[in-house]
């Protein structure tokens, strides 16, 4: 089943579900899917349970930190300066707000296909972080959600034991954020050479 | 006793040495490592005991399974800031006299890694260390090196005056602070005690 014909099924047979293919320009044209985050139980559910696709294997979850983007638009006006008409131009910048998109790659072992990249988002990368966790539907993901919640904050709900699994208890970075700073005296034989005559 | 009068007197088959020397040398040869590996470092740190260079030669084939039978603890590899506080409480669990040899770059520096948020840069920052190797990982032939240059250092220790080593003066310590884990990182960051402090050396 190609990937097109998978989200017009859930689109159909999921309800409410929105999904759309992100197209992936490389060679390896490996395309996924884009999943809206209210719906990713009851999809992951229709994809392992359904006879033709059988998708009963998890094989890797990871994250990616998309942080809040500026975008720069010059748009050419005519306006009127000093009562003569002149063509000028405005800049427009749009704040993208950010947000953190969990990755999974599913494989059907029964049918020996895949894998299909599930992909889904938060509502935006500080208060509201969370996704359902399809450790219910797959169980290989328990370990790498908590990692994904480990390293990027991304909270899973519905995980059976979301402990930090990396980092020690009581940490309270996410370190594979982009925005992410070690302490400041972490490298002291960098602050060194980099404070001249300090 | 004159080195010259020594040379003199073994030429007419008489042996003279101090008790100092005679300790020393026995002390030498009979380091016995802690079993401890932390990464791809303890792979060639196992190569060097193994048959082809065989440590044994130098008195250190007895790798310890405790630290309490142990004299040597070699640092072989990356020391993650989640296993640091381990690294050195197994130090601590020494018994003097004892040493440590910081085996390639990571144990040294941090290495390949030092920017990585997780990695400590430098065991150095907790315990003393007597022997540095760069490498990654050293070749066998440099963890030998370490070692004779540690055997060096042992036999030039004097067992009184004011230069004799830490553990044979009661003042100093012999058991180091275990780093706890922070919110932001390892609590302290480093020992200041033990610690070269390069914002410290550059003020002078």
């Amino acid at each position: 089943m190609t990937l097109e014909e998978i989200r017009s099924r859930l689109e159909a047979f999921v309800p409410g579900c929105h999904a759309e293919i992100v197209v992936n320009g490389s060679p390896s044209a490996q395309n996924s899917l884009l999943i809206d985050r209210r719906h990713g139980l009851q999809t992951a559910m229709y994809l392992r349970d359904h006879p033709e696709l059988q998708l009963d294997f998890c094989s890797n979850v990871t994250a990616v930190d998309w942080p809040d983007r500026e975008e720069t638009e010059t748009i050419k006006t005519r306006k009127i300066v000093d009562g003569v008409e002149k063509e000028v131009e405005e800049t427009k910048k749009t704040t993208i707000p950010g947000y953190l998109e969990v990755v999974y790659h599913l494989f059907s072992i029964a049918k020996k296909e895949g894998p299909v990249v599930l992909r889904m988002h938060t509502a935006n990368r500080t208060d509201d972080v969370t996704l359902q966790s399809l450790t219910p539907v797959w169980r290989s993901a328990e370990f790498q959600e908590r990692e994904a919640f480990d390293l990027f904050g991304i909270v899973f709900e519905g995980h059976p034991d979301l402990r930090r699994i990396l980092m020690w208890e009581g940490f309270t970075d996410h370190p594979m954020r982009k925005d992410y700073v070690p302490p400041p005296d972490d490298d002291l034989e960098l602050l060194a050479v980099s404070k001249p005559g300090a | 006793m004159d080195q010259d009068l020594k040379t003199e007197l073994s030429k007419h088959g008489i042996f003279a040495t101090s008790f100092e020397e005679l300790y020393n040398w026995g002390r030498k040869n009979s380091v016995w490592p802690l079993t401890f590996g932390l990464a791809c470092c303890a792979i060639e740190m196992i190569a060097t005991t193994m048959a082809r260079y065989d440590l044994a030669r130098f008195g250190a084939e007895v790798f310890r399974p405790s630290p309490r039978q142990a004299d040597l603890m070699i640092v072989s590899g990356t020391v993650t800031k989640k296993m640091a506080p381990q690294v050195v409480r197994l130090y601590n669990q020494m018994p003097e006299p004892k040493y440590v040899i910081a085996m390639g770059a990571c144990a040294i520096s941090g290495g390949p890694f030092r920017d990585g948020y997780n990695v400590l840069k430098g065991i150095d920052r907790y315990i003393p260390v007597d022997v540095h190797i760069p490498g990654c990982p050293p070749r066998p032939e440099a963890l030998i090196h370490a070692f004779m240059t540690l055997q060096d250092k042992i036999s030039a220790q004097h067992l009184t005056g004011e230069s004799r080593p830490r553990h044979l003066k009661q003042d100093l310590p012999s058991e180091f602070p275990v780093p706890e884990f922070g919110e932001h990182g390892l609590e302290p960051q480093q020992n200041d005690e033990v610690f070269r402090n390069p914002l410290k050396v550059l003020q002078g």
